[in-house]
């Protein structure tokens, strides 16, 4: 009999597949990389893979998965799949998209 | 005169046409090449064909592939849509002539700090890049607003955007939807500020009316009125108001009426060609029966001629034409003649005129007859159906096309006095009337104008018999125009009048001839008798003479046997003579 799990429990049970994706080097790009990791370090300990996908080296992705804005951040691990743009500055909300922190709590 | 924008640059810009009818004549030779233009509108209006129609062309007929941005449609949407225009748009995405992308605005999207649209330029590269496009088109490029909650980034990506096309010198069109009375919803219209076109779609009396109207154009001239427009099968037909130049060669071949004696009133062999001609006139007086054998004419001489009737079948037109000797089924069957009825409360002006416009571009007619334009004017009001008209008159001069108009004159009114007012605007007006006297009708035909000829002022009779219309020659008496059956009593007189004075003229002339017979044979008798006397006379002369010569024969004689004297024969004193002689 399987026993209800919280749900951090049960996402720190799982191994989370983020892709980032950036348009080449730039300042953004860093930065949300940096902010991002900070994030899963502090949240996932190492129970994630983050995987950065340049589009400028692989063009055809931007059509292929659906990406406008860059920085984009995908969570394709747990679904259903989360979708964040930006620098990853406002870690709050970065979070409340990756549904690490239900929303509106602190 | 329509207003003008004027183009205060000394250089003329790159244009890219659009190859939609009357939208270039408009722009003056199309959109600004490489560069943006929007055109904006309501939902319905018209944007994504105006756009669609404008990249196909590109395709076709420039050699230069596009790119279709869909936000909106899905790609499948798209082409199923195009499809009710004839477009050809599978063929164009098979050989990698236009490609279709449709992006998909993601939703929810959760913002965490500064971002761009870089992706999204990523993506377009790719697509141009694709089929090497010059041309792309943004539908409806807005809806990144309703995505994207920072409305500043957007505008400032979008700016951006914008710039980078620029750069790489793509003709782009924009789309976007009017909103609370401005422009674009989100103000797009700020920065993509070289050329803005707004497309309007109202329903009026049951019509639906479409205009577009050139906001902006920046570094060129442009028509600046609001210009009526249709989406027919074929995709968008714009029609200017008046050719923007009035600049029709003016013809000078001629075509003919069909009846002899009209051509002839008209000084010569009939119309010019690619005029105007109006036929107004009352019910019944005869107009269809004119058009018809201007028709026939047409047909007899292998040229097409375009039919447009409203109140009849075609069926119908036939068969009443053949009641005074027109067969009008031996041109259809060859092909020559169209005859397209429908009626005009049917449709709305515009649908009318677009089906008028992709008519006479296939079938491509030197002759077309409108019979009769007054029942459009059941479809609009009169200043939309004088529009109509003015269009229709415009469009076929400009494809030198010979247009006969009729047009019935209601009631009692003055023939002069048409329905809609158009007579200034046709090059020559037939005016059929109905004169009534001694209690019957016949018709007869005034030429009222024509541009261009010395036409005769006469009234003549129109008379539609087995065998085709003629012209005749009125009586005026001193009881006015007699026509029908007084001009044949009136015809009569004369002729027995004129029988009359032949007999007259012919009985002096035998009296005259009696009397130059008479006098001379009285001349011959009285040379006769003389000859008679003179004969008689010299006779008796002769006989006196001969008398004279006997009687002096005699004497000598005598003379002799008296053995006289000399001095008989004339004193002769010389008696020798006598004895020699003894």
């Amino acid at each position: 009999m399987r026993s209800k799990k919280t749900v951090s429990e049960a996402k720190s049970a799982e191994c989370w597949d983020l892709r980032l994706y950036i348009a080449g080097q730039t300042s953004k790009s860093l930065l949300a990389l940096r902010n991002l990791k900070e994030i899963c370090e502090e949240r996932l300990g190492n129970r994630y893979r983050l995987k950065v996908i340049d589009l400028r080296k692989r063009p055809k992705l931007a059509r292929g998965d659906q990406i406008l804005a860059v920085p984009t951040l995908v969570r394709n691990l747990p679904a259903p799949l989360k979708r964040i743009i930006g620098t990853m500055s406002d870690k709050e909300r970065v979070l409340v998209g990756l549904d690490i922190l239900p929303a509106g709590t602190k | 005169m329509t207003p003008r924008s004027q183009n205060t640059s000394s250089l003329p810009i790159a244009k890219s046409p659009t190859g939609i009818a009357g939208l270039d004549q408009i722009l003056e030779g199309g959109f600004p090449k490489g560069r943006p233009t929007l055109v904006c509108g309501g939902a319905g209006c018209g944007k994504t064909v105006l756009a669609m129609e404008f990249l196909i062309n590109g395709a076709t007929r420039h050699g230069e592939p596009g790119v279709f941005v869909a936000f909106e449609e899905s790609d499948k949407e798209i082409v199923v849509n195009a499809a009710s225009i004839d477009f050809g748009l599978s063929s164009l995405i098979k050989h990698k002539k236009i490609l279709i992308d449709h992006i998909q605005i993601p939703r929810g999207v959760q913002e965490a700090g500064d971002y761009d649209l870089e992706g999204l330029f990523i993506r377009i590269e790719q697509l141009i890049d694709e089929v090497g496009a010059k041309r792309i088109v943004f539908d409806t490029i807005e809806t990144l607003f309703s995505s994207f909650p920072n409305a500043g980034i957007i505008r400032g990506e979008l700016k951006r955007l914008f710039d980078w096309l620029k750069e790489k010198k793509m003709t782009a069109v924009v789309t976007a939807e009017t909103g609370d009375g401005k422009l674009t919803r989100y103000g797009v219209d700020e920065y993509v500020a070289d050329c803005v076109i707004m497309l309007d779609h109202r329903v009026e009396n049951q019509n639906s009316i479409r205009r577009l109207r050139v906001v902006k154009y920046r570094g060129s001239s442009h028509g600046t009125n609001e210009y009526p427009f249709l989406i027919g099968d074929k995709g968008i037909l714009v029609l200017p108001l008046s050719s923007l130049r009035l600049d029709h060669k003016a013809p000078t071949r001629k075509v003919s009426t069909g009846i002899p004696r009209l051509d002839s009133m008209l000084s010569g062999r009939g119309f010019y060609r690619g005029t105007s001609i109006l036929v107004s006139g009352g019910a019944g007086t005869g107009k269809s029966s004119l058009a018809a054998h201007f028709v026939q004419s047409a047909c007899r001489h292998g040229e097409r001629a375009l039919y447009i009737g409203s109140e009849q079948s075609a069926d119908e037109i036939i068969r009443n034409m053949r009641s005074i000797g027109v067969d009008l089924e031996r041109w259809t069957k060859r092909g020559l003649l169209r005859i397209h009825c429908a009626r005009p409360g049917t449709y709305g002006l515009e649908k009318h005129l677009v089906s008028l416009h992709d008519l006479t571009v296939t079938f491509d007619p030197s002759i077309v007859v409108v019979d009769p334009i007054t029942n459009f004017a059941s479809a609009g009001n009169h200043q939309e159906v004088k529009s109509m008209v003015t269009r229709l008159i415009d469009f076929f001069k400009s494809r030198q096309i010979t247009a006969m108009f009729t047009s019935l004159t209601e009631g009692d009114s003055s023939p002069e006095l048409t329905v809609i007012g158009i007579s200034s605007q046709m090059d020559a007006w037939l005016l059929l009337r109905n004169l009534e006297s001694n209690g019957e009708r016949n018709r007869g035909l005034y030429i009222l104008k024509a541009r261009g000829l010395a036409h005769s002022n006469q009234i003549r009779e129109f008379v539609l018999t087995d065998f085709g219309a003629q012209l005749l020659d009125v009586y005026v008496g001193p009881s006015g125009v007699l026509t029908g059956s007084a001009r044949i009593a009136q015809a009569a007189q004369e002729r027995a009048e004129a029988a009359e004075r032949e007999t007259q003229f012919r009985r002096k002339t035998e009296q005259l001839r009696e009397k130059k017979r008479q006098l001379e044979a009285q001349i011959a008798r009285l040379r006769k008798e003389f000859e008679l006397e003179s004969q008689q006379l010299s006779v008796d002369l002769k006989n006196m003479r001969s008398r004279e010569q006997q009687l002096d024969r005699d004497r000598i004689d005598m003379s002799r046997a008296r053995q006289a004297d000399h001095s008989i024969e004339r004193g002769r004193p010389n008696g020798t003579h006598a004895l020699l002689n003894a």
